[in-house]
């Protein structure tokens, strides 16, 4: 019934240590084109390190990442940099660049990464923050914007480039409770949108409206994949049902 | 009476005695100004480059620049001055003038060339000051570049700029600006150690004054106006960068933002 799926990432025995301790062990996935997938699991247990190493950003110990079937282990110093810019990347905490307003946060790369000129760079700017409804703070510094408007900023700036993928990178941890929603429903515009992403986030409510396939991290390694409501059911006795419960509670939602 | 004692009378007729002089004494200005400028954009450029290397370079790169600094900031201003000029000066020149008279130039003009070229004292107190100061201004612009958040050195590299982009559309930019204050200190550093070119027959301020105080032997005034003068330079400069500090201010950011208590 479906078009048969389109591999567009694809991680292959990813392993890595940082201080001479592995912090990720032999973890393997695959998104389809469209596909959303959850990252979730306890502090620590080596979610960013895993987006951090698909991004290149780490290289990895072992393992490959394979973009639309390209080999990233493959790739010299130059083609790395073409390779991430297909590949969009939110941060916990934004990383906006300080100096810049908003539009011209989301114009930079497009001028020094795709070379457009600076007219071009900015009207590509201005259409990037009037989808995530930041059309009127064009010109705002990020001191001058909200930890949400800000978050989304940092989406509008990754979607200019048109990555192939997006990885977020518990993009909603470092918000107010009140500005959580604003950038929630921006993603999931995005996922209604048929983005490919893989998302870390401690927020299971949405995950499980959102995401076919939920996957468990802990101690480096995948432990347990499934459909939320599957691998989440009180009843399935999985260690994420356990985790998520144990988080509820701590939130109490 | 003599030059030292102080009477207004005295100090009066210094100045008559003094003043067809005033046109020669400000050109010592003149030629100060484009010292430290020239200095000063020698330690910009060098200390902006070893800063980044020593940050976001490879490590031999640090260990490299930490080397250049230390040199720098343990030997005086005086001996590197009369080191380069009266030593490696002498140096220079002979193997230019080897290299013109060489096959190389041969292949590369057409014929053999026989110059002497000189290193002239202004060269030499320039080059003494720019190198000297990019040791101080490497590590002006480092302490900046280590204040900007990593993350935004990341994003950077994320959205597909190679290193040496990020550091010069994102890191730079905004270490520069942090830097202003400093760099302005520097300046002011840099103004009143300029005054050893003297040393060498650089023909500015100090070298001036000296020359006009040797000459009418009007002393006291005339190192109290090349005191005042060197003040004034300083003031004009400080006042100067910092208007540029607030012109290049990031709204939003700093201190006079702050409206409350
Ligand atoms: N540069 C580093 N050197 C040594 N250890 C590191 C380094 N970076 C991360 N780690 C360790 O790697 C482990 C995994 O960290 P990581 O940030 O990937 O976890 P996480 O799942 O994203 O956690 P959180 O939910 O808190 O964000 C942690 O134990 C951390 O201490
Ligand atoms: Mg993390």
């Amino acid at each position: 019934m479906n078009a048969p799926a389109q591999p567009v990432l694809e991680v292959r025995n990813l392993s890595k240590s940082l201080g001479g301790k592995l912090i990720l062990d032999d973890v393997s996935l695959t998104l389809n084109k469209g596909e959303l997938k959850v990252l979730i699991g306890p502090s620590g247990g080596g979610k960013s390190t895993l987006l951090q190493c698909v991004h290149y950003l780490h290289r990895p110990d072992r393992g490959d990442v394979f973009l639309e079937g390209r080999s990233a282990a493959e790739m010299g110093r130059r083609n790395i940099c073409a390779f991430r810019q297909e590949i969009g990347m939110i941060f916990q905490d934004f990383n906006l660049f300080d100096h810049l307003d908003a539009e011209n946060n989301v114009a930079i790369a497009l001028r020094k990464v795709k070379g457009l000129a600076k007219a071009a760079a900015l009207a590509r700017a201005r259409a990037e923050l009037d989808r995530v409804g930041l059309a009127d703070k064009a010109d705002l510094f990020p001191a001058q914007l909200s930890g949400g408007q800000k978050q989304r900023v940092s989406i509008a700036r990754a979607l200019a480039m048109d990555p192939k993928v997006m990885l977020l990178d518990e993009p909603t941890s470092a918000l107010d409770p009140d500005l959580i929603g604003e950038v929630l429903n921006v993603v999931a515009d995005l996922a209604r949108g048929g983005m490919t992403m893989l998302m870390a986030t401690h927020q299971i409510g949405f995950a499980r409206r959102l995401t076919r396939e939920i996957i468990f991290m802990e101690n480096g390694r995948i432990i347990e994949t499934g459909r939320p409501d599957d691998l989440l059911a009180p009843a399935s006795e999985s260690r994420a049902a356990a985790f998520c419960a144990k988080l509820t509670e701590l939130l109490g939602h | 009476m003599s030059s030292a004692s102080f009477s207004l009378s005295g100090l009066l007729s210094s100045f008559s005695e003094a003043w067809p002089t005033i046109g020669y004494l400000l050109g010592g200005a003149g030629t100060t100004c484009i010292l430290i400028l020239a200095a000063m954009l020698i330690g910009l450029v060098m200390g902006t480059v070893m800063a980044s290397g020593q940050v976001y370079g490879p490590p031999w790169a640090g260990r490299l620049v930490d080397l250049y600094v230390w040199f720098f900031r343990g030997v005086p201003i005086l001996v590197l001055m009369f080191l380069f000029h009266f030593g490696l000066a002498g140096l220079l020149e002979t193997a230019a003038a080897d290299l013109a008279r060489s096959d190389l130039a041969a292949r590369l003009f057409g014929a053999r060339l026989n110059l002497r070229p000189r290193v002239s004292p202004f060269v030499s107190a320039v080059a003494v000051l720019g190198l000297c100061s990019a040791a101080y201004q490497s590590q002006i612009f480092r302490g900046a570049m280590q204040s900007i958040p990593v993350g935004q050195f990341r994003a950077a590299l994320a959205l597909g700029m190679s290193r040496r982009q990020a550091v010069a559309a994102v890191i730079l930019p905004q270490a520069l600006r942090l830097s202003i204050p400093a760099w302005s200190n520097e300046y002011s550093i840099l103004l009143k150690d300029s005054a050893i070119a003297y040393v060498v027959g650089v023909s500015e301020i100090m070298s001036r004054f000296k020359a006009v105080a040797s000459a009418t032997h009007r002393y006291l005034l005339l190192y109290v106006l090349a005191g005042l003068l060197y003040y004034l330079l300083t003031a004009i400069g400080v006042r100067l960068l910092d208007r540029l500090r607030r012109r290049v201010r990031t709204p939003g950011l700093g201190e006079s933002d702050a409206t409350g208590y």
